[in-house]
């Protein structure tokens, strides 16, 4: 099953990149979507589909991030054919931004069920190489200049990762004459953990949140990420923001279960809480003067960025509150990046000076802006709300309050400085040009972002209770109740 | 493969002198393709007593990508801008030779410092490693046309594998090919921004490359 969630994409992707007619092109991308969201859905159902060999199986971890991905991608790939439909008038166009974005999902998918350290290096590089023309969806300069920033900070990034992965190989050579032989297996280094070198390890720990940690968008390392999110095509901001920051998350936990192991939890953690602080401080700096609207976004995932950070580096009960906030960012930042799409559609313009009246002229995406941006800022009854109160509590419980009380200052300014650009927006008059125009909400353009957004919801009010017994799974696995 | 290893890592090293001291971009592109053949070579001499079909493919797949494919790639993007001039560097071409020399002392020293397993068979790659790896990170910053950009990653991926090729142990060749796979699309895909940055711009200047800001002015 695995190798089909991997083989469809990639092979419609090459069907759609060879034959570039756009109702083929369409069907694909639907299919696909489809088929993946189908695959998915069974592995929760059927454990036994889990496993194809020992490289590629999904775990807890993995399967949580699948999910994801996938309901992501068949959001962002109903609200792409209406996109691609009015934005380009070329079908050759449409279908290499289609091929490339089922490529996009082959790659993800392939960096979410890799078991093996280096193979998990190959399949993060290619989501770098199958996304990157994604963003130069526009043709326009500064999606030129987006572009090539992504491309050379995003490759230099992962190479030290790539050194990092060398580093664990150091680290696992044993003293001649031993019989032990560790391979770059996950679950090998994990289980023979006590027999590697610390000092390597440590370094290659290092590595990995440096190099993936870029691809994450954790600061200081972020500077690729605000340039490419605010220039690409809505739906690739989401995808981007939503599925493949993740994927570099789930990058560096991998290194983190084998520290665990290894009984450098408290290092490497310290390396964790130190850049999601960093990232919180980077945000808040950039969210309070920003009034490029998809900028604000961009900056705001870096702010989740840290959190998510923060709270493998707090351990503990913060690792649930991680799992599920994962979920509800994901899910809160794609439905915004969507109606993004929708004003800047109308409204021709990036910045927030140019837009207002929202609510006016657009009712469904704006009241779908302002309900999304309540549910970012961590308002309750959302699901943000939850999990971002878990992971401060716990820093209580962990020992960490002042970390605490520099997340709550952090998410209160950061509060502030959103609500001054939505609110603007939303409310007043548009423009009397644009009353003039008959401007009118297409059901397919808001209608993903309303099954988000209620997922984030449910997410707040009720948790099911096999999704909490597999984030306390997930939990245990990284280390929280050691 | 009777000539020792020593002696490949030797010529990197000089390689990499000769690209902080490159003044014209077609020596560069050169420089850079010579690295690469260079180090296909040291990859049969580290492992010549266990030459398996294996390392055969992986040091020729190097020679062909990194020696031949590359440079065509980047003589045709520069051919059609008709950039042969200087590379115009923030950092001067003495200064940048200098820098080099303390970044290899740097590196020699930094290899002392590593606690290394007892079976590495010389400290010096490791060293020559580190080297690379600082030189294309240098050649990253201080030189402003895209292209030098581009294989100033090529540079910091030939330091990384030659670290990695050190302690290559049984790596399943999938995974070996992955990485020339990745390589060679992601210099593909640079070279496909490259043209397009040409044509916007009708130059390879990085300078052109700085108007997404967070303010707006």
């Amino acid at each position: 099953m695995i190798g089909l969630l991997i083989t469809i994409p990639s092979f419609l992707g090459l069907v759609t990149f060879f034959i570039r007619r756009r109702w083929i092109s369409q069907t694909s991308l639907l299919t696909a979507a489809g088929a993946h969201c189908a695959l998915t859905l069974s592995s929760w159902f059927f454990p036994s589909l889990r496993t194809f060999n020992r490289w590629l199986y999904l775990d807890e971890i993995g399967i949580l991030f699948l999910s994801i991905t996938s309901l992501l991608f068949l959001c962002c790939a109903i609200y792409g054919i209406a996109y691609l439909k009015h934005e380009t008038q070329s079908p050759r166009k449409a279908a290499v931004t289609i091929s490339c974005l089922l490529f996009f999902l082959a790659t993800m998918t392939l960096v979410i069920v890799s078991q093996h350290l280096e193979l998990l290096w190959v399949a993060i590089e290619a989501t770098t190489l199958a996304s990157a023309p994604l963003i130069y969806f526009h043709r326009s300069q500064h999606s030129l200049e987006a572009t090539w920033k992504y491309l050379m900070i995003g490759s230099v990034g992962i190479a030290l990762a790539l050194l990092g992965n060398f580093f664990f190989a150091v680290s696992a050579i044993q003293p001649l004459g031993s019989e032990t032989h560790i391979s770059l297996f996950v679950s090998d280094l994990i289980e023979k953990a006590s027999f590697l070198q610390t000092p390597w390890v440590q370094a290659a720990f290092i590595f990995y949140i440096v190099g993936y940690g870029t691809k994450m968008g954790l600061a200081p390392l972020h500077s690729w990420l605000p340039d490419a999110h605010s220039e690409s095509p809505s739906f690739v901001s989401a995808l981007l923001s939503g599925s493949l920051l993740n994927c570099a998350f789930l990058g560096i936990l991998r290194a983190y279960q084998v520290c665990v192991a290894a009984g450098q939890t408290a290092f490497a953690q310290n390396l964790l809480l130190g850049f999601g602080v960093t990232s919180l401080l980077f945000a808040t700096i950039f969210i309070l003067k920003q009034r490029d609207y998809k900028r604000m976004l961009a900056y705001s995932s870096v702010e989740h960025m840290g959190i998510l950070s923060l709270s493998v580096g707090l351990g503990g009960s913060a690792l649930f509150g991680g799992m599920l906030h994962a979920i509800n960012h994901s899910c809160t930042k794609a439905m915004l990046f969507l109606i993004s799409g929708n004003i800047l559609h109308v409204y021709k313009s990036k910045s927030s000076k140019d837009v207002s009246g929202v609510l006016h002229a657009l009712p469904f995406s704006g009241a779908l802006w302002l309900i999304g941006f309540f549910a970012i800022a961590g308002s309750p009854p959302f699901g943000t709300f939850i999990s971002e109160f878990i992971i401060l509590k716990s820093g209580f419980e962990q020992g960490h309050p002042f970390i605490s009380i520099l997340m709550l200052l952090f998410l209160a300014i950061i509060f502030i400085g959103m609500a001054s650009l939505f609110l603007k927006m939303s409310h007043g008059m548009p423009s009397q040009s644009l009353q003039k125009q008959n401007i009118k909400d297409s059901f397919w353009s808001f209608f993903p972002s309303v099954i988000l957004i209620l997922i984030v919801l449910l997410l707040g009010l009720t948790l099911p209770s096999f999704l909490n017994q597999h984030l306390h799974s997930i939990a245990t696995v990284l280390g929280a109740n050691s | 493969m009777i000539l020792r290893s020593e002696t490949f890592l030797i010529l990197i090293v000089l390689t990499n002198f000769a690209l902080l001291g490159s003044s014209r971009l077609a020596a560069y592109i050169r420089t850079v393709a010579v690295q690469g053949v260079v180090l296909g070579f040291l990859t049969l001499s580290i492992h010549h007593h266990d030459l398996y079909s294996r390392i055969w493919i992986i040091a020729l797949g190097n020679m062909l990508l990194k020696g031949f494919l590359f440079p065509w790639l980047f003589f045709r993007t520069i051919e059609k801008v008709q950039i042969k001039r200087e590379i115009e560097p923030i950092v001067g071409y003495t200064l940048s030779i200098f820098i080099g020399a303390l970044l290899f002392a740097l590196s020699l020293w930094m290899t002392q410092r590593l606690p290394l397993p007892s079976q590495i068979f010389s400290s010096l790659s490791i060293s020559v490693s580190l080297f690379t790896l600082m030189v294309g990170f240098f050649l990253i910053i201080s030189r402003n046309k895209a292209i030098t950009q581009a294989m100033g990653y090529i540079v910091i991926e030939n330091g990384i594998y030659i670290f990695g090729m050190t302690f290559m142990q049984k790596a399943p060749m999938v995974v070996e090919l992955g990485f020339l796979l990745d390589l060679f699309v992601a210099i593909f895909v640079m070279q496909i921004i490259l043209h397009h940055i040409r044509r916007e711009f009708d130059s390879l200047n990085v300078k052109y490359l700085s108007n997404l800001t967070d303010w707006e002015t």
